[in-house]
């Protein structure tokens, strides 16, 4: 922060309305000049075109903005695309491997755990966060992890019955479901 | 979407920087740390800071150190993640831990701080609303209109002046004190470390508040909250219950915290009990904390205290649960915390 002949610094002078960003979106570099009052959810679905990435009651009441920020999940819809500097972000769209669904969303679709589908995004990667870290949770440990995302139709059992069925085949990835 | 007003973003990178830029800003501009509380409130125009201070960059903010033996010391800006998982916050202080993981979800408390949680704006279901039902309403006294949150107490014009909703004769706003962190570090007897343009200052985490639902917090506007300080665990018994509708996720409608630590023959050697959700600060309870000191464990001690801190209580109309329930419910979680630290003497 620069100082004034006075030694006092300035910041009013310094305050920003936009800010180049680099950030790293599912393994792809992007170079972004944004508005500082843009968040990482407008970013991601309006200027990426990522729509993977739900938007719900966007004052993080919802969970369906979630997307992962150095792997931790996060909602989209609180944080500034400015603050995101240099961080890596995770979305729906980068769960698959070269066409390959990853083995949540394989479970997902098994198991049925999905009925309208506008939580699904949020769900997985949660999931996938929780699966990275503890990668045979328990039933209060998926459903502690989940809590944050609100569905309102499937009523949650397939969800976490197919989170389990994960992890059960990311454990053992040759084993038939 | 329901987007974010502009702002003009400031983002220090030392805590004296931050400091400065909150007092050169003045008082439209606003420090954001985690933004859990900021932005929806932004989105709803209940705040309109002309500058943002981000608190992100600033390394001071962060990290956990010391132990029980000394104490803890919590930078501000650690998240309530980091916070609640952290190994001698579990073992020693289990009251905090369990305050910490009672707010919101763990999605939202990767993001929030516990400065911020200490700072936690006051909640009242005549302001906790979208933007077209306080405008239909016809506004209220904390958020008059959707220009002029009030960030000082002269920055309100008389004209602005809208009543409080819950007691429209009254002078003051009554929005709730519900930060769930408060209560438990007040028990724990934590202080708070403040930086400010003039220097820095330790106090008790009870003194950081006033009791206006407005004015709620005892610090100027380029003061921020540092570190939070924690005396060593020494034998501290500590828990928290909170009250709410749905346990995943709310805030609280009433939470009690209590520490204390028993002598060698078994009698409550000091005790602390703080409340929350029943008034526009938390609360300590010293009168009812000071019936536990020297005494054995019995269930007619802990029906003692819960009445003293049944009696004093009176929450309002303004969150939800009936308040009459909610002041039942003080006595009733008193009770319950009691018993849990104090175990099967204290069992009716």
């Amino acid at each position: 922060m620069a100082a004034d002949l006075t030694g006092r610094s300035n910041t009013v002078a310094e305050a920003t309305t936009k800010a180049p960003v680099r950030l790293l979106v599912n393994g792809q570099p992007y170079e972004l000049l944004v508005p500082v009052h843009r968040t990482l959810l407008e970013t991601l679905r309006e200027d990426l075109q990522l729509t993977g990435t739900k938007h719900g009651c966007e004052v993080g009441e919802c969970g369906m903005c979630t997307v992962l920020l150095d792997g931790e999940p996060v909602l989209s819809c609180l944080t500034l695309t400015v603050e995101v500097e240099g961080r890596t972000v995770t979305t729906v769209e980068g769960l698959e491997r070269g066409g390959e669904l990853h083995p949540l969303q394989k479970a997902f679709a098994q198991m049925g755990a999905t009925q309208c589908g506008y939580c699904t995004p949020a769900m997985l990667l949660t999931a996938k966060s929780l699966l990275d870290r503890s990668p045979s949770p328990s039933e209060d440990e998926i459903r502690e992890a989940l809590s944050g995302v609100l569905c309102r139709c499937t009523g949650y059992i397939k969800i976490i019955a197919a989170v389990e069925m994960a992890a059960r085949q990311m454990g053992a990835p040759d084993s038939v479901a | 979407m329901l987007r974010l007003p502009r702002f003009q973003y400031v983002r220090p990178s030392s805590l004296r920087e931050a400091v400065s830029a909150l007092a050169d800003c003045g008082p439209q501009a606003m420090p954001v740390a985690g933004g859990t509380d900021v932005y929806p409130k932004m989105k709803r125009r209940q705040f309109l800071p002309r500058y943002l201070v981000s608190l992100q960059g600033v390394p001071e903010l962060k990290g956990i150190r010391g132990d029980e033996r000394a104490g803890l010391v919590i930078g501000a800006g650690c998240t309530l993640t980091e916070v609640a998982s952290h190994p001698v916050v579990r073992r020693f202080y289990p009251g905090l831990a369990k305050a910490i993981e009672s707010i919101s979800t763990p999605v939202l408390r990767n993001m929030g701080t516990i400065g911020g949680n200490l700072c936690l704006d006051t909640r009242c279901n005549y302001y906790d609303q979208t933007l077209p039902w306080r405008a239909a309403l016809g506004w209220c006294m904390k958020a008059p209109d959707p220009g002029g949150w009030p960030m000082a107490p002269e920055a309100a014009p008389a004209e602005n002046q809208v009543p409080c909703r819950v007691a429209p004769g009254s002078p003051r706003c009554w929005a709730v004190a519900s930060s769930d962190g408060a209560p438990a570090l007040m028990a724990l007897g934590a202080q708070a470390r403040l930086v400010g343009p003039r220097g820095e200052r330790v106090v008790p985490v009870g003194e950081l508040y006033r009791d206006d639902g407005m004015f709620f917090l005892e610090k100027s506007q380029a003061e921020l909250v540092a570190e939070v300080l924690l005396p060593p665990a020494d034998g501290t018994r500590s828990t928290y219950w909170k009250l709410r509708r749905r346990g995943a996720f709310d805030f609280p409608v009433l939470g009690v915290a209590v520490a204390l630590s028993l002598d060698t023959d078994g009698r409550v050697a000091w005790a602390r009990l703080a409340v929350t959700g029943v008034a526009s600060r938390p609360l300590l309870m010293d009168e009812a904390a000071r019936l536990l000191v020297g005494q054995k464990p019995s269930p007619e001690l802990v029906e003692a205290v819960a009445q003293a801190v049944y009696l004093p209580v009176r929450p309002l109309d303004n969150t939800d649960f009936a308040h009459y329930y909610r002041k039942r419910m003080a006595g009733v979680y008193v009770r319950r915390a009691l018993q849990e630290l104090l175990g099967p003497a204290a069992a009716a």
